[in-house]
């Protein structure tokens, strides 16, 4: 998946987990916490979506990269870069 | 034992608010209209591995008090308890923000919980495989038994205490029941209490009660449910809630508040007997218990509302009950709200009883329909069959709930005169 697409699998991931936010506006740079109401629990989902949809593992001492949008599109990039996006 | 005429008005306990959400409406002038016009809530419904079976399904806008992301964090009895805890307290013409919300019980019985939750995360994991790492973290503050009461808390800021009363389908009384002692103990001001139920939306229930040889069918969904008919074939399981606002009649009056019955008898007891047939003798000791705390007579019980399932020995054993407590009382009006909805499990007890307080106003019992072919066994001569009766004046509601276990419920509502 290009990073295009991987940011696209983030948006609708998070469309699911925080579905009355406008995710339209979502700026890369700034923390998912500072900008929605996205509280520890939702962020583990965010993991579990990632393991269930894509078969990524991420140990929780790496939870840290997906932070942000930016932080998570580049730690996810090589690590599912062989994955087909399901578009 | 607290008796009626002796009873402060700091002791008196009234019901001041109601919330509700049943197969035949999400408000109490629905409910009571549909009731009255005998229309059924039971339809065809889909549940996981057994295809198409009858169900009461509820359709009230989970929206109109919470989030989206609300609704997914929670459970459907979450959201069935917060949709009826907030209508409460409106239709209790509380001023919400000014009341001390640490003063505040929330106290719902329930027959089961966290079944459904359950369920639906063994069904996600066998699509990976049986994986236990795409084991949902929700899963256990969705299944922890005071789920329901807690999502209440959470989502009106109520910092008093909260949980659920398990009493398989006697629960919806013991809602009220336990909120009544709470505030006579001084432990709440304002209680919130009732039942409530999403066990439709486990394919379990279903299966254990067909297995039972208990669980309803007909082609007809509408006729599905026939309590006392002779041609009954068991249970429709059915989901819903029903929530009130209960208050020390002090309280009440110094408030305006509108009051809609006064609690005046309550009784549970245990059958010590059979983990899912019920006794007659027992359910008989407990309406008495219930009788006494009113000190009132069987003959001044207007309407009993019964809880007969369609279930052959169930019915019978409760008409057996019935018949030990009231004999012939020839003014006591029997009916049934399983006939219209199903069982609504830990919401029964609250929905069948509060299906009835209107009687205080428009003085009609409501039947209990699908009765065309009464049960010799179940022969009392005060089932209202099928047309609503006029009572004229109604002083007194009995409400029967019991359940597996062997345990019985029994509240006695009076018409409040200031």
């Amino acid at each position: 998946m290009s990073p295009d697409e991987i940011r696209q699998a983030l948006l609708d991931i998070l469309a699911r987990i925080v579905p009355d936010e406008d995710l339209s506006l979502v700026d890369d740079d700034v923390p998912f916490r500072e900008q929605m109401e996205l509280d520890s629990m939702d962020f583990l989902d965010i993991v579990m979506e990632l393991r269930k949809q894509y078969r990524v593992q991420i140990p929780e001492d790496e939870y840290i990269h997906l932070n942000t949008m930016g932080g998570a599109v580049s730690y996810l990039v090589p690590r599912m870069k062989d994955i087909q996006s399901p578009a | 034992m607290l008796t009626q005429p002796h009873l402060t008005d700091h002791e008196r306990i009234v019901i001041t608010g109601v919330g509700l959400t049943a197969p035949i409406g999400n408000s109490l002038p629905e409910f009571r209209g549909n009731l009255l016009e005998g229309r059924s809530g039971v339809v065809p419904f889909e549940t996981r591995y057994m295809g198409p079976v009858l169900a009461g399904v509820c359709r009230f806008d989970e929206l109109r008090y919470q989030k989206r992301k609300e609704v997914r964090r929670g459970t459907r009895a979450g959201s069935i308890s917060v949709y009826c805890a907030n209508e409460a307290v409106r239709d209790a013409r509380l001023d919400w923000p000014a009341v001390a919300k640490d003063r505040v019980g929330v106290y719902i019985g329930i027959t089961e919980h966290g079944n459904v939750e359950t369920e639906n995360e063994i069904f996600e994991i066998s699509k990976y495989g049986y994986d236990t790492a795409t084991w949902s973290h929700h899963h256990n503050p969705r299944t922890v038994a005071n789920n329901p009461a807690g999502e209440v808390t959470l989502g009106m800021g109520i910092t008093g205490p909260h949980y659920t009363l398990g009493a398989a389908c006697a629960a919806g009384n013991l809602g009220f029941i336990h909120g009544l002692q709470m505030l006579r103990l001084g432990e709440v001001d304002l209680a919130i209490v009732g039942g409530v139920s999403e066990s439709i939306h486990t394919f379990g229930i279903f299966a254990s009660f067909k297995s039972q040889g208990a669980l309803a069918s007909h082609a007809d969904p509408a006729k599905a449910s026939r309590p006392f008919d002779l041609d009954r074939n068991g249970i429709v399981v059915a989901e819903g809630g029903c929530l009130c606002t209960v208050e020390r009649l002090a309280d009440a009056r110094r408030r305006d508040a509108p009051i809609y019955a006064e609690i005046v008898g309550y009784g549970i007891n245990s059958d010590a007997t059979d983990f899912v047939l019920p006794h007659a003798s027992r359910q008989a000791e407990c309406m008495r218990l219930a009788l006494r705390r009113a000190a009132i007579g069987p003959e001044q019980i207007d309407i009993l509302s019964s809880h007969a399932t369609a279930t052959e020995q169930g019915d019978i054993e409760e008409c057996q009950a019935i018949r030990e407590v009231f004999g012939a009382a020839p003014r006591l009006a029997v009916n049934n709200t399983k006939s219209f909805i199903g069982h609504a499990m830990g919401a029964a007890g609250a929905l069948e009883l509060l299906g009835n307080i209107p009687a205080f106003q428009d003085g009609m019992a409501h039947a209990t329909i699908n009765l065309d072919r009464l049960d010799p066994a179940c022969g009392l001569p005060q089932i209202v069959a099928n047309t609503p009766r006029d009572m004229g004046q109604v002083n007194y509601i009995l409400n029967n709930s019991f359940g597996m276990l062997g345990i019985n419920s029994v509240v006695i509502v009076r018409r409040f005169t200031p």
